[in-house]
């Protein structure tokens, strides 16, 4: 890198963190404690305080909502050092993400591949934005590991296509405002070949959901019936038959993102947590079974996260890296399962309480349950160690 | 600092790999082993390999080497452990090198760093003394009388220290046993009266001696007294090197193991399909590649941080050694049993990875010992 490069990085990154500094709020800067705490925007968007909206319109107008997309499409343009440097300051400054978005981390990078000039500048700015709130419609009591067999059907019908079938485990579904959907515009050809991607308004006639009650006692997911839905026929991204390919590509940043690359908040740090709950013995935790625990938790936590900056410089340096999503999402959820039964293992009966103000309604507990899903949405850990043997390492399949 | 090694770096490791291909491969330290060999390593590999420059790497130019830094002789142990080459790599370049390089004044780094970039001389790192490594435990004695020092006590674990030229020796020279306080290094002839070695041959077929000094008597500028935090903190630093570089040697030995037991899983058959169909056994391996996609970030981390001589070093080299022998172990493990039977013969090479594992785990720290000392560091 020349030195005049490198100076005017000097100077962005000062000018970053100045501009921070001066436009985010105290109480935005506090690590998240709660779901509650995030802003997802949407039609029905509420924020929690003044403070929550005076910072996503300041990042709004400055461009910093999805810093790194193309200005026409409400992005700031950035390039990757610059967008590095960006969230290594609002890092610094713990400053939260001013948006949270399934558009932003799931369908934006599927679009910007796939989708026409003109399907690119309707969504991508309303993303931005956060005026519409996405869900992703895959799932279907009969098609989870097995996606492909998906059976929600949607006949072109000219002008149009009718669809008709039923969704599952969809996320935030009664939150949300459109939903991208896999769905079958093919039953003749063989089942990967008949998929297509389409893009759904909830607020479209057929159109409902029914909350589902998860073991955490919240419902952010819903089942999601389509029932004679009429979607205009520009909503389909790409050809006809092209949604499997969508679909994994799709699935490679979802996996990453379950997986906690690019993650938000910053987890509790297990060993001061082992500290305050069990205490010290000549400088020594008092149960020496759980502190072997954390100390390998520990362990495989700072590396995983070391392998993340790793594979990001061989990106860089051009080495491809592929199916290694399927890492990430595995070992990344697999991690944080582990994290949360050690987070109960310590705090012991005061990690127990599902109510009450002193548990913060049971967050501990319910976030616990939460973590189990880690390992199956977004594909399970089982599939994801399929992918690996199969790709990968070549394994042959039976 | 990326995390990837450049284009000089790779080019090394390429030049090693090709030498080591054939003349350091399994077959030659099967053969050591097998004609008992009286050095226990290959004198004339190890010529070529000081030809090639590698046992000059880490030592400066001012002294006969090449300045080329540990993220290179990462990639040259790297190279050494994928082959299980036995050579003074470790105990002369990455333990007694270190040592001198860190803490000699300039007559010692005159007198030794060409020597070793010269391949002239092996120098056995005498630190060891229970039976876990245990840096502190140190009760052999170097007491002052006059213008020498008097050493009297028995060293573990000395590598090579059978056909060692010299020594390092840890000593004690007032404290308690345990206490870091009074804990220095000292260069030692091996030819001093009153130093005796017994060769014992490991389960790797590798050679670390067993090393008594009764009233060996060396002149008091043997010390090596040019590190700024004293003795004690000569020894860490040293051995979190050597540490880091023993890391680098066992990714080696996991991605060959790894590599060979995935390529049998391709090939051999039973129930009429090839085992690799099956999926338990993918499961497994798809959880070894996985690991091991962290111990490569690891020891990169790590050994980039010695060059850059980063204060981090203590924890890097503690998260590097716990990881590399958690996997070692478990990729040693599975290598035996996805072989099945033919993994338990000895003509069978999978097995000496094996070997290699439980030495190199013990060696300067099991995964035991680092994740305890990496939780103190986080006082807990
Ligand atoms: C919290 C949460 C949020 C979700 N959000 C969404 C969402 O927003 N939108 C959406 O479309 N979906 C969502 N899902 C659905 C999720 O993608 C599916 O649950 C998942 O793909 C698994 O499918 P399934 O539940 O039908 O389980 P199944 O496929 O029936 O799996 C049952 C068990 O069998 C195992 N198994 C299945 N096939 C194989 C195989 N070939 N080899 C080995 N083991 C196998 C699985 O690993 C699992 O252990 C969410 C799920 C959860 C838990």
């Amino acid at each position: 890198m020349n030195d005049s490069i490198k100076q005017n990085l000097d100077i962005f990154r000062k000018e970053t963190r100045a501009w921070l500094e001066a436009n985010c709020p105290e109480s935005m800067r506090q690590p998240v404690t709660s779901p509650n705490d995030l802003y997802w925007g949407g039609r029905n968007a509420k924020y929690i305080s003044d403070d929550q909206r005076i910072w996503f319109e300041r990042m709004l107008e400055k461009k910093w909502i999805v810093p790194y997309w193309e200005e026409k499409y409400g992005g700031g343009g950035l390039n990757n050092i610059e967008h590095k440097i960006l969230t290594e300051e609002m890092t610094k400054l713990g400053c939260r993400k001013p948006l949270f978005s399934f558009g932003i981390s799931m369908l934006g990078p599927a679009l910007l591949k796939f989708a026409t000039a003109e399907q690119k500048l309707k969504y991508l700015p309303e993303i931005v934005q956060g005026k519409i709130r996405w869900c992703q419609g895959y799932s279907e009591p009969g098609a989870g590991s097995d996606l492909a067999g998906l059976q929600t059907k949607a006949e072109d019908m000219g002008d149009h296509y009718l669809v008709n079938g039923q969704k599952v485990w969809t996320s935030y579904g009664d939150k949300s405002d459109w939903i991208f959907c896999l769905v079958r515009t093919n039953f003749e050809v063989s089942k990967h070949k008949g998929v297509s991607f389409l893009l759904i308004d909830m607020a479209s006639e057929g159109v409902s959901t029914r909350p589902i009650k998860l073991i955490s006692g919240k419902s952010p997911f819903t089942e999601t019936f389509l029932d004679n839905v009429k979607v205009p026929k520009g909503n389909l991204i790409n050809e006809p038959g092209q949604g499997w390919t969508i679909a994994k590509y799709l699935l490679t940043h979802e996996r990453q993102m379950i997986g906690g690359v690019g993650e938000t908040g910053t987890p509790p740090q297990l060993s001061e947590v082992a500290q305050e709950c069990i205490g010290l013995t000549n400088g020594i935790l008092s149960d020496s079974i759980l502190r072997s625990k954390v100390a390998k938790f520990e362990m495989d936590e700072a590396i995983f996260d070391y392998t993340i900056e790793r594979i990001i410089d061989e990106a860089k340096a051009g080495n491809n890296s592929g199916a290694l999503s399927s890492f990430f999402k595995y070992y990344g959820t697999e991690l944080n399962i582990s994290r949360y039964e050690l987070m109960l293992a310590l705090q012991g009966y005061d990690g127990l309480a599902w109510e009450g103000e002193a548990s913060n309604e049971g967050q501990l507990a319910r976030l616990f349950c939460r973590t189990k899903g880690n390992s199956i949405e977004g594909g399970t850990s089982e599939i994801q160690l399929n992918i690996i043997a199969k790709r990968i390492l070549g394994l042959p399949s039976s | 600092m990326p995390l990837i090694i450049t284009e000089e770096q790779q080019m090394l490791k390429t030049s090693v790999k090709e030498l080591l291909k054939n003349k350091g491969a399994i077959t030659n330290l099967r053969k050591l082993r097998d004609d008992s060999d009286p050095i226990g390593f290959d004198k004339e590999l190890w010529k070529e390999m000081v030809d090639l420059g590698l046992s000059g790497l880490v030592i400066p130019e001012a002294y006969g080497g090449l300045g080329f830094g540990y993220t290179g002789l990462g990639q040259v142990l790297e190279e050494t452990g994928r082959t299980l080459t036995a050579s003074p790599l470790v105990s002369t370049v990455l333990l007694s090198g270190t040592a001198i390089r860190l803490g000699g004044d300039v007559m010692q780094k005159e007198q030794l760093l060409p020597e070793i970039a010269g391949g002239n001389i092996v120098i056995g790192f005498a630190s060891e003394e229970g039976k876990h490594h245990a840096p502190k435990l140190v009760k052999t004695a170097a007491t002052l009388q006059g213008d020498s020092y008097v050493i009297n006590g028995t060293k573990k674990m000395v590598l090579d220290g059978h056909v060692a030229d010299k020594f390092i020796v840890v000593a004690r020279t007032n404290g308690a046993v345990d206490e870091e306080a009074g804990i220095e290094l000292f260069v030692v002839d091996a030819k001093t009266e009153g130093i005796t070695t017994e060769r014992i041959i490991m389960m790797d077929s590798r050679n670390a001696a067993l090393v008594h000094f009764k009233d060996v008597k060396i002149s008091a500028n043997s010390r090596l007294d040019g590190f700024t935090n004293g003795g004690y903190a000569l020894l860490e630093k040293t051995l979190d090197i050597a540490r880091i570089g023993l890391a680098a040697e066992m990714l080696g030995g996991v991605n060959e193991a790894f590599e060979r037991t995935i390529a049998y899983l391709k090939e051999r058959q039973q129930f009429g399909v090839i085992i690799g169909t099956f999926q338990a056994l993918q499961h497994r391996a798809a959880k070894m590649f996985c690991e091991i996609e962290l111990c490569k970030s690891i020891v990169i981390k790590a050994l980039k941080a010695i060059d850059a001589d980063s204060p981090d070093l203590a924890r890097l080299a503690s998260l590097a050694k716990a990881k590399l022998g958690e996997i070692y172990q478990l990729v040693s493990n599975e290598g035996i049993q996805l072989f099945g039977g033919i993994g338990m013969t000895d003509d069978e090479e999978i097995g000496f990875f094996l070997k290699r594992a439980r030495v190199v785990q013990q060696t300067l720290g099991d995964t035991n010992f680092h994740l305890d000392r990496l939780a103190r560091m986080r006082f807990f």
